[in-house]
């Protein structure tokens, strides 16, 4: 350190007097809520010791060596660090791993172990319960009778009835009648195949005819609709036919499907799965799945190799 | 103090002087704002160098009506939309906290990109400012990135469907696509972590590595210095012909850098 003005005027000699200041302060404090004397003693306490202390700082104070009648020694220059005996001895010549890079590498390695004890599970919890633990869910749309053959309806539920009206759903049903005995439905999700906008009818929709039945998934609303021009997407354009073939704009595939089963007459959804083209139509059409993917993924062609993994859903 | 001087006036300055001495003595702060404020910039820069300080002063904008705002917010769906209606409708001054940070978001933008241009125009990202280029580069798309998770936080149908195609956009990046999708999501679905998540990352986690780029840039700014604009007749890196006027007095003392103009070596 240089001699900048200041580093030998501020030495304050030690004094008494800020304890006794600070003592008054306290004994104000508690007097505020114990009692009206106690703080008046305190206040007493803290002015005496105050006016005090600003007078001992007021007046320089008096320095007890100089009372003593010795001469302050003064403190010895300090050695400046690259002149003098080392600290340390020096390290042999020719020793490869001195201490002090010992202690450099221990340090770091300890600091490195501590950061990552911290962060990784915290980066962990940031990242992977996005990863895991996705459960499907089964969905219940109520009684088959509510779907009449031939008709489609736009059918709304809750997919996850705990996470409330934001996991609402939507999907257009079809009921197609008997297919070697068994039932059959074409049940489309509204999820454009383009960016994931929520597909609309193209065709009347009779919202008086409008029904609410509850299930497990909710109010689980069905609405009869006649979606002549198929199913048109209102971001984008993105257009589709009834079976979920795209016939115009940006998307880059048909429209996702449902899987569905009857359990004691319910109808119930099952987990989607991405549909590149559907040939044919009805009970007799021919569906090329693939594991679901997300919108604006191509499933088929040379495109789909972009995306060779998908995230587990 | 050597200061000499009597009367009512001196003692007054030394008044004044005192807490500042105290602080700088200590901590250097009074120096070290004073180089901050005083620095020299060329002579001839112009109000087009004003359009960083004014993205600042945006941003600080966006700080403080947000930290206001996060009092009110509700992050969850069945909360959200209704607490923010809550704050437009109910509170006093809601509307006009919430405008500003509605409407101060496309300032800070804009003005990002007005004085992108200004410094690409200039050639001020020249040697040996390229690496202040990048820092704001990366500044600019972590801001953009407030602009998206903050999108979703109204979670009214126009947030809920754009951030849906957003998130679905990102999807379609090759090979990673379905993941990021995901990892923006925190899960396969849209619901209540994504929105949780966003608002995390919104008012904590991008504003943090903001506020950080942010000092970094302006250090760079500061070391650096401002550049001239492109039609200076000043040659670049060297001391001014014109003797410049007396400096002003800084906080109270004039600072050492002002103390001694320096002059061209023939005079």
């Amino acid at each position: 350190m240089d001699d900048r003005p200041g580093d030998d005027q501020q030495l304050p000699p030690p004094s008494l007097w800020p304890v006794g200041f600070a003592v008054g302060i306290v004994c104000l404090l508690v007097g505020l809520i114990v009692s009206w004397w106690v703080a008046a003693v305190g206040a007493a306490i803290a002015v005496v010791f105050g006016f005090l202390w600003a007078r001992e700082v007021a007046t320089g104070g008096t320095p007890r060596l100089a009372a003593t009648g010795e001469e302050p020694v003064p403190d010895a220059p300090a050695v400046p660090a690259h002149e003098g005996e080392a600290a340390m001895p020096e390290p042999e010549p020719g020793e490869r791993f001195p201490r002090s890079r010992f202690l450099e590498g221990t340090t770091l390695a300890l600091g490195g172990v501590i950061g990552a004890i911290v962060t990784l599970p915290a980066a962990g919890l940031a990242v992977l319960p996005g990863f895991t633990k996705q459960k499907g869910h089964e969905v219940d749309l109520g009684p088959v009778e509510d779907f009449e053959e031939n008709k489609w309806k736009v059918v709304t539920f809750l997919q996850d009835p705990s996470q409330g009206e934001v996991s609402r759903r939507t999907a257009f049903v079809r009921n197609n009648g008997l297919l070697d005995g068994e039932p059959s439905f074409t049940i489309i999700s509204n999820r454009c195949a383009h960016l994931g906008c929520p597909v609309q009818t193209g065709g009347p929709l009779f919202q008086k005819q409008e029904k609410t039945i509850k299930t497990a998934n909710g109010d689980v609303r069905i609405t009869p609709t006649l979606p002549a021009a198929g199913f048109i997407c209102p971001c984008h354009g993105g257009a589709y036919d009834q079976e979920g073939n795209r016939i115009a704009g940006p998307p880059v595939r048909g429209l996702d499907r449902y899987q569905f089963s009857i359990v004691n007459g319910k109808l119930i959804l099952g987990s989607t799965y991405s549909v590149a083209h559907v040939d044919g139509s009805g009970k007799s059409a021919k569906i090329t799945s693939y594991e679901l993917a997300g919108p604006g993924q191509h499933v088929d062609g040379i495109e789909s190799w972009m995306y060779p993994i998908q995230a587990p859903h | 103090m050597p200061r000499n001087g009597s009367g009512r006036g001196a003692q007054l300055q030394r008044a004044a002087q005192y807490p500042l001495d105290w602080l700088e003595e200590r901590s250097g702060l009074v120096g070290g704002i004073r180089y901050f404020l005083f620095r020299k910039v060329p002579g001839d820069t112009s109000w087009w160098h004003t359009l960083g300080s004014a993205t600042l002063t945006a941003f600080l904008v966006q700080l403080v009506t947000g930290v206001i705002l996060a009092m009110y917010y509700k992050p969850d769906p069945r909360n959200a939309h209704e607490s923010i209606n809550h704050i437009t409708n109910d509170l006093t001054l809601g509307w006009l906290v919430r405008g500003m940070h509605r409407w101060g978001a496309s300032v800070f933008i804009i003005l990002m990109f007005m004085h992108m241009g200004r410094v690409f125009l200039f050639g001020a990202y020249k040697y040996p400012r390229e690496l202040n280029w990048i820092v704001g580069v990366l500044l600019l798309a972590t801001g953009l990135f407030e602009g998206l998770t903050g999108y979703l936080l109204p979670f009214d149908q126009t947030a809920y469907w754009a951030t849906v195609v957003a998130i679905n956009i990102n999807g379609t990046a090759p090979f990673v696509g379905p993941f990021l999708a995901q990892l923006l999501r925190g899960g396969a679905e849209i619901g209540p972590d994504t929105l949780s998540r966003f608002y995390s990352l919104h008012m904590l986690l991008v504003p943090g590595a903001l506020i950080a780029l942010i000092g970094l840039h302006l250090y760079l700014v500061v070391r650096l210095g401002v550049s001239s604009p492109p039609w200076s007749r000043q040659a670049a890196g060297r001391d001014s012909d014109v003797e410049p006027p007396p400096s002003r007095a800084g906080l109270v003392t004039p600072g050492p850098r002002a103390a001694g103009v320096r002059r061209r070596p023939s005079e």
